[in-house]
């Protein structure tokens, strides 16, 4: 198999093994510059070591790989100024206020002091310079993390789990500030284990499960692959069962839970226009499937991030 | 290597250890309340006059008395007393000092070893006592010409030997734990792979630790020296006290190979600190840190040569305290570098990146 150093990274039946565990077990793909990849699955699923291997702080066991056209490993000091890499947990000094902290991630980088304060703005934080980064909230010190990584401004990002200890409003906050990094320009690869997160932010997933990429693709081209049913919903007790039977007979299932009245439906529209026709539209909700359904599709089991 | 990643690598680890409160009292204010606890100690048991019993006649002590009553009235006072018996028994009791009986041409001193500083004393003003005797009895000139000073001279007043022997702990433990304990957290908190992400070498990073160490114990050095030369303390330094530094230097390096080999191995903070006291508060006993080695057991002495702790204590109190030349430090030094070398190359062998 060739290896395209065209591409960003390209990654070749790529195997990684901790003792007996295969922890990567033979997977291969390429990221396009500019596109924003997410590596997605449950808890051990492989996401991490993956990353490890990309940024060269773990030797394969076995499969090519080139990231931004070198080889990561050995540790490469060629390709280390043009990535930047944001890790698990937050990784900074003991003590140091948070502009200092950017500071000295930009002095290893030989970057000017001014360019960390750039950077702060970019997150955020200016008004959070001057404290301590053991007292920034979670979404603070992920910010400041995603400073650090961005402040020799690489060309590719790895993030993993940017989000994975945020309450859902610093999560939303936080994928704005993605969505900003991918829109300069650069490469940005991703690991979550939210579905949610991967389907907003990523052009393009891959599904991994024990070691393997269980499906590859835009998150919208992955869906529609399952072909499933819409669910198209309403309050209880807007219609009656022989109306809601005639609507359904359009082509559709019908459940009722007590609470919430359910089509399941291949004819949304059909369905749509019956309801609207009986004025029976309130508490409206029409779901298309999600990652998480195709995740159920691969593997047979519930998806749990 | 990139002399900017250095700087703002070492600046940024002593704004660490500058706000760790927990370390500045650990290093530098503990050591120094324990010099001044320690040292008041030692000082007034010193400074008092050693009370002595002289039982029946002691032709020899009334005659130094009689030659040198000046010099003799600084430093004892004599009290007379009929029976060995009850003289015994209130040397036993702490009474007394010490009891002294002429048997012909013998002196006999009876003293306590339950005060092994006053003890030490009492002996070495008696022997030289019977020297200046003997000296005469030879037909050599001089007389009596004990002064209190020359007895002084003899047994190192305790600030002396106290003073090295704290600061080579507090060295020891700021050396240690400084290595461990940065060596686990980085790891812990990943900054130490966050590092290896960025174009540093291992070096830069090693050195900066080594520097902010270094700096550290010099500040320890320094403050040790300030407080202990202060006339309540009276430490007196030797012509070449300044082979100190060095002594210091090149201990600081033996005790971070303990720390990193410590921190090599253990996985939390916690275990690195709790290995760290293992290794550094038996050897504060055992390597002339807390005993002294004149007055310990023989034992002591005898283990404490495997102590490094004993090379840096003893290296720098022979020469801020004993007058030793700059010489006398080398074999000091050449140990500690030693160990340095030796636990470093067993530290690279088994370092971790990660804790998986």
């Amino acid at each position: 198999m060739v290896l395209r150093v065209s591409a960003t990274i390209s990654v070749q039946g790529l195997r990684k093994s901790y003792g007996s565990l295969a922890a990567v077990d033979g997977i291969s793909f390429e990221v396009e510059q500019g596109e924003f990849f997410g590596i997605l699955g449950p808890n051990g699923a492989g996401k991490t070591t993956t990353l490890e291997v990309l940024e060269g702080l773990r030797e394969p066991d076995a499969g090519t790989l080139s990231v931004l056209g070198l080889p990561p490993w050995p540790r490469n000091p060629a390709l280390l100024p043009r990535i930047g890499v944001q890790l698990q947990s937050s990784s900074f000094f003991e003590r140091l206020t948070v502009r200092e902290q950017i500071g000295t991630f930009a002095s290893l980088y030989g970057v000017p002091a001014r360019r960390a304060d750039e950077m702060l703005t970019v997150v955020g934080l200016d008004e959070s310079a001057g404290v301590r980064t053991e007292k920034l909230s979670g979404g603070q010190a992920q910010r400041l993390s995603i400073a650090c990584a961005l402040v020799h401004d690489p060309e590719l990002v790895f993030l993993d789990e940017p989000t994975g200890a945020l309450d859902p409003q610093a999560r939303r906050n936080l994928w704005d500030l993605l969505r900003q990094i991918n829109a300069d320009g650069r490469t940005v690869v991703l690991t979550t284990h939210h579905m949610d997160e991967a389907e907003v932010l990523c052009d393009r997933v891959a599904i991994m499960d024990h070691g393997r990429v269980l499906e590859l693709g835009p998150p919208a081209t992955l869906v529609r692959g399952l072909d499933s049913p819409v669910r198209i919903s309403v309050e209880s007790g807007l219609l009656s069962a022989t109306d809601a039977a005639a609507i359904a007979a359009a082509g559709g299932e019908v459940t009722d839970d007590g609470v919430t009245l359910t089509f399941a439906t291949r004819q949304p529209a059909t369905i749509l226009s019956g309801l609207a026709d009986r004025h029976s539209l309130a508490g409206l909700r029409v779901q298309g499937a999600t990652l998480e359904d195709v995740f159920l599709k691969l593997t047979g089991r519930e998806y749990r991030g | 290597m990139k002399l900017g990643a250095l700087r703002s690598l070492s600046r940024a680890m002593l704004r660490g250890f500058a706000r760790d409160r927990a370390a500045l009292v650990f290093s530098i204010l503990m050591p120094v309340l324990f010099l001044l606890l320690f040292g008041s100690l030692y000082k007034n048991t010193n400074a008092a006059k050693v009370s002595v019993l002289e039982v029946g006649k002691v032709a020899l002590l009334d005659q130094a008395r009689a030659s040198a009553p000046r010099q003799l009235g600084q430093v004892m006072t004599v009290t007379r007393s009929a029976s060995l018996p009850t003289a015994l028994s209130d040397v036993r009791k702490g009474s007394y000092d010490a009891a002294v009986q002429q048997q012909g041409r013998t002196l006999v001193v009876h003293y306590s070893i339950a005060d092994q500083t006053t003890a030490g004393f009492v002996q070495s003003l008696f022997a030289s006592i019977v020297q200046q005797y003997d000296a005469q009895a030879a037909g050599t000139k001089g007389g009596y010409t004990l002064t209190a000073a020359q007895v002084e001279d003899k047994s190192l007043k305790p600030i002396q030997y106290l003073a090295p022997g704290l600061l080579g702990w507090a060295i020891a433990s700021g050396g240690a734990f400084g290595a461990a304990i940065t060596l686990v957290s980085w790891r812990e908190t990943k900054l130490l792979r966050r590092l290896r992400l960025a174009p540093v070498s291992t070096g830069s990073i090693v050195l900066a630790r080594v520097g902010v160490s270094l700096g550290v114990a010099l500040i320890q050095l320094a403050a040790f020296i300030g407080i202990a030369t202060l006339p309540y303390f009276g430490l007196k330094l030797s012509a070449y006290w300044w082979m100190s530094i060095p002594i210091v230097a090149c201990g600081t390096l033996a005790f971070m190979s303990i720390g990193l080999l410590v921190g090599s191995f253990a996985r939390t903070q916690q275990s690195a600190t709790a290995v760290a006291n293992v290794i550094i508060l038996p050897m504060a006993f055992l390597g002339g840190a807390f005993i002294p080695l004149n007055y310990a057991p023989a034992w002591i002495n005898d283990v404490s040569y495997a102590m490094p702790l004993r090379y840096l204590v003893l290296g720098m109190q022979d020469v801020m305290a004993r007058g030793e030349g700059p010489a006398s430090a080398l074999p000091a030094i050449g140990i500690l570098l030693g160990i340095a070398a030796v636990l470093t190359a067993i530290s690279v062998r088994v370092f971790r990146w990660d804790a998986v």
